[in-house]
């Protein structure tokens, strides 16, 4: 099928951006939406142009590095699934694609659709973890963990870190992923143990990194790749209010 | 001669004893000393947060935007520890065995014990690390059964195991990030290492934003760099897995080994078209409830459906009766091969088999294998837009582990003094063929228990060695060297682009070195792919500039995988056996099994680089077992 | 955002349950309306409250201007296509519209009634207190006067289905059982403050 292609292209942080025209003839409808890019690129070094640079990895849905936005949402138009596992089926013959960068001031554009998301690991860094060093470890059957919190806490620590959550969010908010590695970690008896600090701190670092606020729109969810659940925000949110009465 | 340092003593004490004996540093003196860790996976990021934990001086390299984005992230399956919690008479030893005994009898005794050893650490490292893995309902942790055992010792964590085990080591990492123990460089590639006076010194990077070429220097250097199975280009790995640190470490003088031992996953979609630049892997527990099948006929064009049940041969259950449908990878793979190669394979290109829960599902019921497998299902729906509870999936073996890698001693030290190999990068403990669920385990020991003993019993002995700083002449020279050869590749200015010479290569070693390989088949690769080679020297198009660039990123890759390809076809050559995952169809006994040859191929090859336009010269190290018989594998 | 707003809600249910007076027969509902006004007016307490709710709707639309001026900063470039508004409801992503609309009304509204009852001389009914009954009366006499308070209330119900119940997530609720019940009196609460304010004009405007 023939496809048309309205794709931002940037050169760097520095300079202007603009969306450029593209055709491609021949694409088939079993290609993965990164194949097509594949085949676009392909196409450019024959004509020798630049290529368009865009982040992907596994192309497996897991890794989080891939992330477009395409016609206006993010990861494109299926909910719940990554750019690298949208398929071009989900296009007509002759449709017109537009195709931009997560955009989001914390998320500055390295050039064309490739962003820098440096702001996620910063948040993790600030408190994402529980201190436990090599070898000062319990036995791990010495802490149990009911069945329903262990797969609770599954479901936040499933976050794949893409930031589509920040892109659909009218706010750039980027809650939902801070919320959700706050709530895997205070569930877990593990992690009880320093969810004061931790809250405080990834919150902070959350706004210091220039990310907006949650309004509760819920889109993050609907586009969230792994279905993360906003109540992790509303956790959040709970255990900030308890973090700031308690703590000194 | 080559020596893997096995320390002494009775197997089981071993590791006991080296880590008695391992020589110390004084906390005051670690802050004095750099170590470069390239890499972010497992390995990688359990080894950085560890060194940074002792109070080391970390530099951490990864080529993705973020550590968390390595592709251990990808693991489905489990990992494997002896905690014997289901009581089914799992024990160290046994792990041992069942290791050896699946990587075919070739590897190291003492290394594969230390690995069962240090598997029960490992689960309680993670849990306190708040990995969620699978619990009963009492709270405690829940197992199941992979392939090739008989007992339960996999833990997991869905069919996500490996992101979790992996945000784990990366929350480490991040929290020595924090402390200011490891600094992280990520969007930076290793494209050289750097040897001084005969030891690892340092690497050069480029930048991959803004394409500057940066040198590093260290007292020690951890290569956990991963896999080259992307050397088929079609795979089961990311895009950008590669084999360009490891590759040019060999280059300076670093042995590899068991170059041509690569593991095929027979559950994985088939390639559909040429377009395809990825093979997705399905988890292999679908095995369990699923039963492999193709049409009896060859040439068979009826939709799987219209086949009725007497023309159909369930060729797994029909060869192997006793493991039947959970074959080991290897054999299940071969065995799919056999059958694609007689003409018998489905799908578009002739190169699937079905794998059809048909009969699972009459006889559980649909919403039992939906609990089970839902997710799987409807990844492949997404996918392929099949409902596979109506009409059988296909699969089709394809590329996925490389047992293969530097050559590492028992301390993962390479035959560069201060390099160091961890993980999928050194060919270490799985042999010729990796059980299910170890390789996770063998990433995290490696980066949790082991480097944080032999690196500083490295390192003890540089406290006292001359101060390198990054303006010594090899610096100097390795960065030109690099540079040289970016310009090279923008400079050719052909006509075709790397992906060319990359999906080329791939078809390549698929036909020529893949799950099968003949004397025939693998000297004509090697022909082909020096031809490819030249002419990827001659006729390569970049286009972009020095910053931002993939293309040129790529053909660095590329570069190397070319080099590495004929390297494999040589190993698999020199090999005049069959063991695990090398199939040599020479060598096979008369029902098509693998024909070890203990006599003469009971060691591990070691091939030493002698220059661009010289022979691999090959050293061996004999496999001594004195704790295992040497028996036949049979899965029948 | 939350404390403010749920305090407005707290405040609008007293005020609709004050107005409801207004449904009563013409004669009576003049009587009970102006007694009731009287006491309102009359209480320091009362006067307390209404200053806090002054400084609560000032705190809550300037919160409101800071957060935008934050969002804005956020979000950097604009997309050039977008078709975010397909993933999430039409009123939670315009809450700052529906918000100005309630303000403006706010405006028209404490102009004609708060601050003709508090600071103009008005007639006294037979029981000498301020006919504030007919103040009301006359101005729903007016149409279009009525028409400009419908549109306002359907900006409200549309500010409070949203607003209600993420004011509840913020403070943190977020058990999914009791997540579910703020959803119910959300939708709840919105139809009864909402539907009770738009019948009161629309009463009153064909009863006289």
């Amino acid at each position: 099928m023939k496809i048309y292609l309205k794709i931002w292209r940037q050169d760097s942080p520095a300079t202007p951006g603009a969306m450029k025209n593209y055709e491609l003839d021949d694409v088939s409808q079993d290609m993965s939406f990164l194949e097509m890019m594949d085949l676009l690129n392909e196409s450019l070094i024959q004509k020798s142009q630049r290529v368009v640079e865009f982040d992907h990895d596994c192309r497996e849905g897991i890794c989080g590095q891939c992330g477009m936005m395409i016609n206006g949402r993010a990861h494109g138009p299926l909910t719940h699934t990554t750019t690298c596992q949208l398929h071009m089926r989900s296009f007509k013959d002759g449709d017109t694609i537009y195709i931009e960068p997560f955009r989001a001031a914390a998320f500055p554009i390295v050039r064309d659709l490739k962003v820098d998301r440096k702001a996620f690991d910063n948040i993790i860094q600030a408190g994402g973890f529980i201190s436990a060093s090599t070898g000062q470890t319990p036995e791990a059957n010495g802490i149990l963990i009911s069945h329903a919190i262990a797969e609770a806490a599954f479901d936040a620590a499933a976050c794949i870190g893409c930031g589509a959550c920040v892109a659909t969010c009218k706010n750039s908010s980027a809650d939902l992923f801070t919320s959700a590695k706050i709530t895997q970690l205070a569930l877990l008896p593990q992690g009880k143990v320093e969810r004061t600090e931790r809250v405080i701190a990834m919150v902070d670092q959350m706004d210091a990194e220039g990310f907006g606020h949650c309004t509760n729109t819920e889109a993050c969810e609907v586009e969230c790749p792994q279905e993360i659940s906003v109540l992790h925000i509303a956790r959040m949110n709970y255990e900030y209010n308890k973090a700031l009465i308690i703590s000194h | 001669m080559l020596d893997s340092k096995i320390p002494e003593g009775k197997l089981a004490d071993k590791w006991d004893n080296y880590k008695e004996h391992v020589k110390l540093v004084n906390p005051a003196n670690r802050k004095k000393l750099d170590v470069i860790v390239v890499g972010t996976g497992l390995a990688g990021a359990s080894c950085a947060a560890s060194l940074g934990e002792l109070g080391y001086n970390v530099k951490s390299f990864c080529f993705q935007d973020s550590p968390r984005r390595a592709h251990s992230v990808a693991a489905q399956g489990g990992v494997n520890a002896a905690k014997n919690y289901k009581n089914d008479g799992d024990s160290v030893f046994r792990m041992f065995s069942d290791t050896i005994k699946g990587g075919d009898f070739r590897s190291r005794e003492a290394n594969v014990y230390r690995l069962a050893e240090c598997s029960a650490s490992l689960i309680d490292q993670a849990v306190a690390q708040g990995v969620p893995f699978a619990r009963e309902y009492g709270g405690y942790l829940n197992n199941r059964s992979f392939g090739g055992v008989q007992v339960s010792r996999t833990f997991y964590a869905r069919g996500q195991t490996g992101q979790q085990l992996l945000l784990g080591a990366y929350q480490a990492l991040m929290r020595q990030v924090g402390a200011n123990k490891v600094k992280t460089y990520t969007r930076h590639e290793m494209l050289d290492l750097v040897v001084i006076n005969g030891k690892a010194k340092g690497i050069i990077t480029r930048d991959l934003v803004t394409g500057e070429i940066e040198r590093h220097a260290a007292n020690a250097v951890v290569l956990a760099s991963g896999g080259y199975g992307k050397v088929y280009y079609l795979s089961t790995l990311a895009m950008g897995c590669n084999t360009s640190a490891i590759w040019r470490a060999h280059k300076k003088g670093a042995y590899m080994s068991g170059v041509s031992w690569i593991q095929f996953h027979p559950t994985c979609l088939p390639q559909s078209g040429e377009h395809q630049s990825k093979l997705t892997l399905m988890s292999e527990s679908l095995r369990n409830d699923g039963r492999i099948w193709v049409p009896k006929k060859a040439h068979d064009e009826r939709k799987p459906n219209d086949i009725p049940e007497e023309e159909r041969d369930y060729y797994l259950e029909r060869r192997y009766p006793t493991f039947g449908n959970l074959a080991p990878r290897d054999i299940s793979s071969r065995a799919a091969k056999e059958r694609i190669d007689a003409g018998c394979g489905v799908g578009v290109m002739k190169n699937a088999v079905f794998l059809d829960f048909s009969k699972a599902i009459k006889e559980q019921g649909k919403e039992k294998i939906k609990e089970k497998y839902s997710n799987l299902f409807k990844m492949y729906d997404k996918i392929n837009a099949v409902n596979a509870y109506e009409e059988p999936m296909l699969i089709s073996p394809a590329a996925h582990f490389t047992m293969g890698g530097l050559w590492v001693d028992y301390e993962l030290m390479t035959t560069i003094p201060g390099l160091f190999a961890l993980g999928e990068a050194n060919f270490a403990d799985h042999g010729a063929n990796r059980l299910g669920a170890n390789s996770l385990l063998q990433a995290s020991v490696d980066g949790y228990f082991i480097a944080p003993y032999s690196v500083p019993n490295y390192l003890a002995g540089e406290l006292k060695a001359e101060k390198i700083t990054t303006d010594h002449l090899a610096f100097v020279e390795a960065e030109h060297a690099v540079k040289q050869q970016l310009q090279q590749f923008l400079d050719i200015n052909g006509h075709l682009s790397a992906d060319h010479f990359h999906k080329t290569l791939g078809k390549l070693l698929y036909n020529g070195c893949g799950l099968s390989r003949t004397k025939a088949s693998l000297e004509n690769a090697i022909v082909l792919i020096r031809e490819l080679r030249a002419q990827f020297y001659t006729e390569l198009k970049i286009t972009g500039d020095h910053t931002v660039n993939s293309e040129l990123e790529k053909a660095g890759r590329v570069a190397d995988y070319l080099d590495l390809g004929i390297l494999m076809c040589e190993d698999a050559l020199s090999r005049e056996e069959s063991c695990g995952a090398h199939f040599r169809e020479e060598y096979q006994t008369p029902d098509g099994e693998a024909l070890r040859n203990d006599k003469d191929y009971c060691y591990v090859s070691a091939w030493e680089w002698k220059g661009a336009n010289a022979e691999h010269e090959l050293h061996k190290e004999p496999l001594v077992f004195e704790n295992v018989s040497l028996t036949v594998r049979s899965y029948k | 955002m939350a404390g403010t707003g749920l305090f407005l809600c707290f405040f609008l249910v007293i005020h609709l349950l004050g107005n409801l007076q207004l449904l009563l027969p013409a004669a009576e509902a003049k009587e009970q309306f102006n007694w009731y006004s009287h006491l309102l007016a009359g209480n320091m307490l009362i006067k307390i409250i209404s200053w806090v709710l002054l400084i609560s709707i000032i705190a809550h639309a300037v919160y409101a201007l800071l957060l935008a001026a934050k969002t804005k900063k956020a979000n950097g470039t604009k997309y050039v296509y977008d078709k975010r508004n397909e993933v999430s409801p039409w009123n939670s992503r315009n809450m700052g519209l529906l918000g100005t609309v309630i303000l403006i009304f706010l405006v028209i509204h404490l102009k004609d009634f708060w601050y003709v009852a508090d600071f103009t001389t008005m007639a006294l009914d037979k029981q000498g207190y301020k006919d504030m009954y007919s103040v009301v009366v006359l101005t729903f006499h007016q149409w279009w006067y009525v028409l400009i308070y419908e549109i306002s209330f359907i900006a409200l119900g549309f500010h409070l289905l949203h607003g209600f119940f993420s004011a509840a997530r913020t403070l943190g609720l977020y058990h999914p059982k009791y997540v579910k019940i703020v959803r119910y009196t959300g939708w709840l609460y919105t139809a009864f403050i909402t539907g009770g304010f738009m019948l009161i004009p629309i009463v009153v405007y064909f009863n006289n």
